[in-house]
């Protein structure tokens, strides 16, 4: 099958989520100046993360996040940091419009976002967009403040 | 025993959601015809503000809206003069707490609580503590978040003013002997306030029995409508107490030179026009209540609740944090599954419960999770609900949570 097939297959979407639930990636802190970081607690719901991420010449070195969270908090957030790890923070911030525009249920670029597509349904569970979008804001305003310090 | 069919039959959110289980009483709870008539009675054929007309709806409304003090007078057996309407149980806990640190309290003193309580019983304590030099202590609890009198009466102390807590606590409905404590604290000198929010609907409340100094509760979780809170206190202590919002209708006299006479209490704790027509449902909703009988509403709670803690205990993929409440509440974790997922699980069944740390944001000191799912139960609950609830746990798995989505 090709890579694009298979991120079609609902299975294979709920098997992405799962794995990166239990077994989440680049989850621990560094915690060195070297990194912005963003504390992340929703008002509504449980989740709290911290995320954090090392830019240098407007490249994104490393993310890393921590915390407490649920399946789709957990998920979209590992899931961000293997993605956007390397990207230029030009290439970060085209992904990152591109699934905020599919949790919200609009068009987006499948190619782009690999397998973050596995949150694509989420926009059909209102309450859970937020969950899908913490770790994703976190860097969004990482790289925002990363981009005002350094302009 | 309730005849609880007949008591669904008040509620038309039943009718309108003939699938709907819910379990979510501790959050919210449903409003009975009476509750709904009062309110769009007063939209549909009395509108008018209060205290200020002087024409015959206006005074229509002053008597059911001042009337209401007489209903929980009755509720609360208390003296209508003593009860203040507020918009909810955090605004009467900050005007009690507020009110009682700056008039009975200074910098050193303590108040002692629990890492047990809401955010609206313990943030103004931390409020007092910030502006004035109050100090936090905390009771020691037990696992489910009860207090003994032992216990308490060890860590009372010579600096403690006053003692706070939730007479059933909102996560783990832990209840507390308030009378027991209350007698305690007043052997030391110190105030007995108490949050009521999660108590108050569902057991007789009588403040001169419990012998406590004050009360909040909001009138949303006891089937009155939203927006709508009491605060108790005994009338000289609200006579010494200063309102923490100044304004409308709790003036009596205002100078030039800055004199302010206040309004007596009650009413010097009712700022700008209330909630009018919030206040005459709530008034319809304790009578409700009454007329069912609160002895009857906690007996028959109890005996749901120990048949839903029983029924829970066969899953063995749960974690139980309450056992052995014996309140009709049940919180748990689906083992490795995050309480969010469960409760969204369940929400596709039809069931509606609350999970997260239900604003009591430092309980993790004592159950060492801050992720729970609640599932709270009111009298026209049914063992029939329980059952598919019970069901509908047993297929909580991860997998099947993230199932949801696809």
């Amino acid at each position: 099958m090709e890579n694009q097939d298979l991120l079609n297959d609902p299975m294979i979407l709920r098997e992405i989520i799962m794995d990166h639930y239990k077994y989440p990636h680049n989850h621990s802190l560094v915690s060195s100046t070297a990194y912005r970081s963003r504390h992340m607690a929703s008002a509504s719901c449980i989740d709290d993360i911290t995320v954090e991420a090392k830019i240098n010449d407007g490249v994104i070195e490393d993310i890393r996040f921590d915390g407490i969270a649920c399946t789709i908090s957990t998920a979209s957030t590992s899931i961000m940091t293997e993605l956007l790890r390397g990207k230029t923070t030009d290439e970060a911030k085209e992904i990152i419009a591109n699934y905020f525009s599919m949790v919200d249920g609009l068009e987006y670029n499948a190619d782009l976002l690999e397998e973050a597509v596995a949150m694509k349904n989420v926009y059909k569970q209102a309450n859970r967009i937020k969950c899908a979008t913490i770790g994703w804001r976190a860097i969004d305003q990482i790289i925002k403040e990363s981009e005002e310090s350094n302009g | 025993m309730l005849d609880v069919a007949a008591i669904r039959k008040d509620f038309p959110m039943f009718e309108n959601n003939p699938d709907l289980i819910y379990f979510d009483n501790g959050a919210s709870t449903l409003k009975p015809q009476p509750v709904i008539d009062a309110v769009v009675d007063f939209y549909a054929r009395h509108t008018s503000n209060v205290h200020r007309g002087d024409y015959p709806i206006a005074r229509l409304n002053d008597e059911l809206y001042d009337g209401t003090r007489d209903i929980f007078a009755r509720f609360l057996n208390c003296s209508p003069q003593e009860v203040a309407f507020t918009h909810n149980v955090s605004a009467s806990m900050n005007e009690i707490i507020y009110g009682a640190a700056k008039a009975f309290m200074k910098p050193g003193d303590v108040i002692l609580t629990t890492q047990n309580e809401h955010a609206s019983n313990i943030m103004p304590w931390f409020k007092v503590q910030r502006d004035f030099g109050i100090k936090v202590e905390y009771i020691p609890t037990d696992v489910q978040g009860v207090v003994s009198a032992e216990d308490f009466e060890k860590a009372m102390h010579e600096g403690v003013k006053a003692v706070c807590v939730a007479q059933q606590t909102n996560v783990l409905a832990a209840v507390q002997p308030i009378k027991e404590m209350a007698r305690i604290a007043h052997e030391h000198g110190a105030l007995m306030i108490v949050d009521g929010a999660q108590s108050v609907p569902h057991m007789k409340t009588d403040v001169k029995d419990l012998d406590i100094d004050f009360l909040g509760f909001s009138g949303h979780k006891m089937c009155g409508p939203g927006g709508t809170g009491v605060l108790w206190g005994r009338y000289e202590l609200l006579e010494k107490i200063d309102p923490m919002i100044y304004g409308g209708d709790m003036n009596a006299r205002f100078y030039a030179d800055g004199k302010m006479l206040l309004q007596e209490p009650p009413m010097k704790f009712e700022y700008g026009t209330p909630n009018i027509e919030g206040v005459i449902g709530l008034g319809a909703a304790a009578e409700y209540l009454m007329k069912i009988g609160m002895d009857n509403i906690h007996a028959y709670e109890k005996e749901l609740g120990d048949y839903f803690r029983g029924r829970m205990k066969e899953i063995d993929t749960i974690t139980l944090y309450n056992p052995d409440s014996t309140a009709g509440v049940v919180t748990f974790n689906v083992k490795d599954v995050f309480a969010q997922d469960t409760a969204n699980f369940l929400a596709t069944k039809g069931i509606a419960v609350r999970s997260g740390n239900h604003c009591a944001k430092i309980l993790d000191g004592i159950i060492g999770t801050n992720s729970t799912v609640r599932a709270s139960l009111y009298f026209y609950n049914t063992f029939e609900e329980v059952d598919r609830f019970v069901e509908a746990v047993k297929e909580v798995t991860l997998e099947n949570a993230v199932s949801i989505f696809f």
